[in-house]
Order: structure tokens, then sequence, then C-alpha cells
């Protein structure tokens, strides 16, 4: 059994296959579209239209970058707001032409710095989390690596979040919760655990519908199996209006929290 | 306004109670300024610096006493209590003395009032409770009260002050920005006019969430107002960052405020922009 900590090593390791590899490992006819149409073309999201076995879908993906120019390109898939507002873009996109949407979750988190406040990283944040309750298409999310607090969310306001095995979610990174609470940013192991960031713990809070099995060996097996999962909840939800949709996504998010009713 | 100068008197003086000495009244000095002042006089201006037009940090129920209509305020009862969802160590003991140090059980107040006759749903978080961070229950409330709002056709005012998500119910806590968002949706669906007020501060996951969503968003003057903390901005960029960043006026120099307005003269204005969208106001 690997620890919180354990697991969240695994999901930051570098050689772990990033949002690009899915994609690539499971659309074919891919056009990438770039862009937020209002101020640039944030690399730490990709995005674009592609196939699921002929069946047109948008993706979008935060991309940590494969090599270190890559990397830094991407700014190591830490989004500025541009980024959040490109992927609104694409989703609108994909919500006009009656495209299921899939998005692909793995960031240490929005990127803290000037350029993004004056941009306003909020604000971007924020229209995603309400314009994609509101989305009457399909959202399916993925979290492959770190799910990153609201860096994360910003692409995760889907009808069905999948967590991989090894991949974590948190309102906070261990190392901030850490320094915050010990001033000691080396206890992140003790913070990862009291957190409760596995994929495990987020099925258990009803966070995530389902933890999938990571093969990496077998890349192409584990993406032909994600693929046919995929293309069995796009039927089971082309079921339903769009208006169906966005109201069973806000029922969804309606019911998580802990409290006790006096 | 007597409630307010109420709440800042210690107890009635000597020369009230028949005694012969005066007693000093309680006096305030003004952080920015430096002006001294009052505690009575500063209250009187709605805890404004009369000198410098610094605003104080006010509690929760301070706050709505400077801005519903005297007695208008219905507080919605939720009966949500606040649970420890994690485990987390020490959660518990400091949600006790949260409750101790504000008198609140939550970091916020959800209810129903009238600004100058004009009714409204309202929340107001507050900074005195674990620096007004959202967990499960700021969450529902808020939630509840947008619900409550869409079902009888009111607009809403909010009142944000907030570290952000609060760590201690971890992934929970994050889930409450989708939910809240949620519940602003919804009501904006039905045409609902949604005004926030950023007060000093306004970050973290409340900003990526509701506090960004209203239709018209004001600040009070120099609000805190951002994403990221200003540490650790500048712990990641290595750079020392300009006093006024992450301000109110820096905020909507950038573009994501509306209106800058002073606590006194905030009911005029939450005045004019409800009555402008009342139903069949624009007819």
């Amino acid at each position: 059994m690997m620890t919180a900590y354990e697991k969240l090593l695994a999901a930051r390791a570098q050689d772990r296959p990033t949002a690009r590899a899915y994609i690539e490992g499971m659309f074919t006819e891919r056009t990438e579209l770039h862009g937020d149409r209002k101020y640039a073309d944030d690399a730490a999201i990709i995005g674009g239209i592609g196939e699921l076995d002929g069946k047109p879908v948008t993706f979008i993906g935060i991309e940590r970058g494969r090599d270190l120019q890559e990397r830094i390109r991407c700014n190591f898939g830490c989004p500025m707001p541009e980024g959040y507002r490109k992927a609104l873009r694409l989703m609108k996109q994909a919500e006009k032409f009656h495209r299921p949407i899939v998005c692909f979750v793995d960031t240490s988190g929005a990127y803290c710095g000037e350029e993004a406040e004056e941009r306003g990283q909020g604000q971007a944040i924020a229209d995603n989390l309400m314009q994609m309750m509101g989305m009457e298409t399909p959202i399916i999310t993925i979290v492959i690596g770190e799910g990153g607090s609201g860096g994360a969310l910003g692409l995760s306001v889907a009808n069905r979040i999948y967590m991989l095995e090894n991949a974590v979610y948190s309102v906070i990174s261990p190392e901030g919760c850490a320094s915050i609470l010990w001033e000691d940013a080396s206890k992140a192991a003790d913070a990862a655990e009291c957190l409760k960031i596995t994929a495990d713990d987020m099925k258990r809070f009803g966070v995530a519908e389902d933890v999938i099995i990571e093969n990496f060996d077998a890349f192409d097996v584990m993406c032909e199996d994600l693929k046919k999962r995929l293309l069995s909840d796009i039927q089971e939800m082309e079921r339903f209006s769009g208006k169906e949709l966005s109201e069973q996504r806000y029922a969804r998010f309606r019911k998580l929290g802990v409290y006790q009713e006096i | 306004m007597n409630n307010i100068v109420g709440m800042f008197r210690k107890s009635r003086n000597v020369l009230e109670s028949g005694g012969i000495t005066p007693e000093v009244e309680e006096k305030i000095r003004c952080p920015i300024c430096k002006a001294i002042d009052t505690k009575r006089s500063v209250a009187k201006n709605k805890m404004v610096c009369p000198v410098c037009g610094h605003h104080y940090r006010i509690s929760a129920r301070t706050r709505i006493k400077t801005v519903c209509d005297k007695g208008s305020f219905q507080e919605i009862p939720m009966h949500l209590q606040t649970e420890n969802p994690l485990h987390f160590p020490g959660y518990a003991n400091k949600i006790e003395s949260a409750r101790l140090a504000s008198g609140q059980e939550e970091g916020v107040i959800c209810g129903t009032a009238t600004i100058r006759q004009q009714p409204c749903a309202i929340f107001v978080m507050d900074p005195q409770f674990m620096m007004g961070s959202m967990g499960s229950v700021v969450g529902e409330k808020i939630t509840r009260l947008f619900e409550y709002a869409t079902e009888h056709d009111l607009p809403v005012v909010g009142f944000t002050a907030s570290g952000g998500a609060r760590m201690q119910e971890g992934v929970l806590s994050l889930m409450q920005m989708a939910k809240t968002s949620g519940a602003v949706h919804f009501h904006s669906q039905k045409g609902g006019l949604y005004i926030t007020v950023l007060t000093d501060p306004t970050t973290g996951g409340v900003t990526a969430s509701f506090a960004m969503l209203g239709d018209i968003i004001l600040s009070e003057p120099n609000a805190l107002i951002g994403f990221a903390g200003r540490r650790v901005i500048e712990q990641t960029t290595k750079k020392k960052l300009p006093d006024d960043f992450q301000r109110a006026e820096f905020l909507q120099d950038c573009g994501f405020v509306d209106a800058i307005v002073s606590r006194t003269e905030l009911r005029a204005t939450l005045e004019r922009l409800l009555k402008q969208h009342r139903k069949g106001a624009g007819v």
C-alpha cells in the first residue's frame, strides 16, 4: 500500500504520461486549437477537436510538458488566466456543436504570479466553474496526475470525474499545508496524510465516480480501455437533454460537503 | 445606528450610573493615519476613520447593522453544524475558539433584509471566524441562500471576506467553490441580480468562485483582493511586489471591480442599484 505522500510523488513523477500522451493515445483526426481570443495562447492548457471511434469530441488538458524545454513553455503545467479562458472558449464551442467535452487535469495549481493576478486568475477560474455548471453537453474529467486546488477545479465541473489510481486531488499542496500548520514544509508527508488526497479518498467523498488502474507499461491498452469507458459514458449521457445534463451536474456537486443538520 | 455604538461600549460609565468622576471615553488610534478618536465617533462613522477614511475590519453582525434597515434583517435558520470529516488534527479546537472569538457558529450569516426599503437576500462573511474561510457549512449556507433567493425572486447582496477555502476540510472545501458557483448560475439564469461587495480580505477560493461572479462587483476602498497570497507570489517569482498590489484600486484598474464604494456611501449605492433592477423597472 502506498502512502498518500508516495502517491503524490508518483503523480508528480517526470516520466509519468502527460495530457498530450492521453490525447494522442485516444483521439484520432485531431485539430489542436489555440488561444483565448482575448489575450494570448497559454501552452499550459491544450485543447482541440478529435474523434473517439469516429465521434467528434472536444478535448482539453493541462499539459506539464514532456521535456525541460516543453516544461518551461508550459509553465510546468500551471495555467494562466488565459488558459482557463481558452478552455472555456473551447467548451462553449463544443456546446454549440453538441460535442461532448473530455478534460485531463494535471497541475500543481493555477499559476501564482503578478501577471496572473493582473489578468484575473480568480475571475477566470470562477467563470469556468459557473459556466461549466450550465454547459448543456456532457463533460467528463480525468485527473491523470496532480489535482492542485482551484487550478484543477477550473476544469473539473464535470458530470463524471475519474481519478487514476495514483492521482491526487487537494485543496492546498501538502507542502503549503505543512508550512501553514507546522511552519515546516518538510512535513509535507504528514500533511498529505491529513488532507486525504488519494483517488480512493475522492471516491469515498463522492468527488470522483471511479478509480482507474494505471498500466503505463501497456499505455496503448490503458488508452483503449479508457476510450471505451468514455464512449459508453457519453452514450449514456446523450440520452439526456442538455438542460438535464446541466442539472445533473449541479446535483452532483450540490451534495458534496460534510456537516451535521441539527 | 445606536446599536452599533452600543456594541463598542464596554459599560455604562460612572457618571451615568451616578458616580462622581466621569470615565475617560475609550479611544481608538487609526492604524493608517494614526489619528486618535473616540471609539464612539468612529463607530458612528460605520467604523471608517473620520480623518483618513480607513475602513476597519468589522464582524458580520456589525456589517449587517451598517447596511440593512434597522430591524429588517431576518436570519434564515439553517441549523448546520460543522463536522471534522477528515479528523484533521486540531480542527475541532480551532472551530471552538473561532466560535468563542466571534460569537458566531460559522463564517457566514445569511438572511433577508431591506436596504432603504429595497428587499434582498443577503450573506455576510465574517473575517473574525477563522478568517472567513469556506468549509462545507459556509458553502452550504451560501448555496441555500441563493436557492432561497431563486425561489423567492430576490436579488442577492453578498459581502465577501475570506482567506479562501478551509484547508482543514480538504477537498470538500474546494468543492464548495463549484457548488456555490452553480447556485449563482441558476439564480442568474432566472434573471436574479447578484451584487458582490468585496471587503478586506477577499482571497483564494472565494475570489475564484462566488466573489467574482456578481453581475455587479463593488469593493470597499483599499480591500485586499486576490487569488494567490502575496507571500506565495513573492516566493514564486522572487520579486518584491508593489504596495498597492491586490488592493481594490489595483483590481479596478485591471478591470475586475466595477466600483469602489465607501462604507458610508454603500447604502445609497445599493439602494439605487436594487431599485434599478426591480422587476419591471426597465419597462
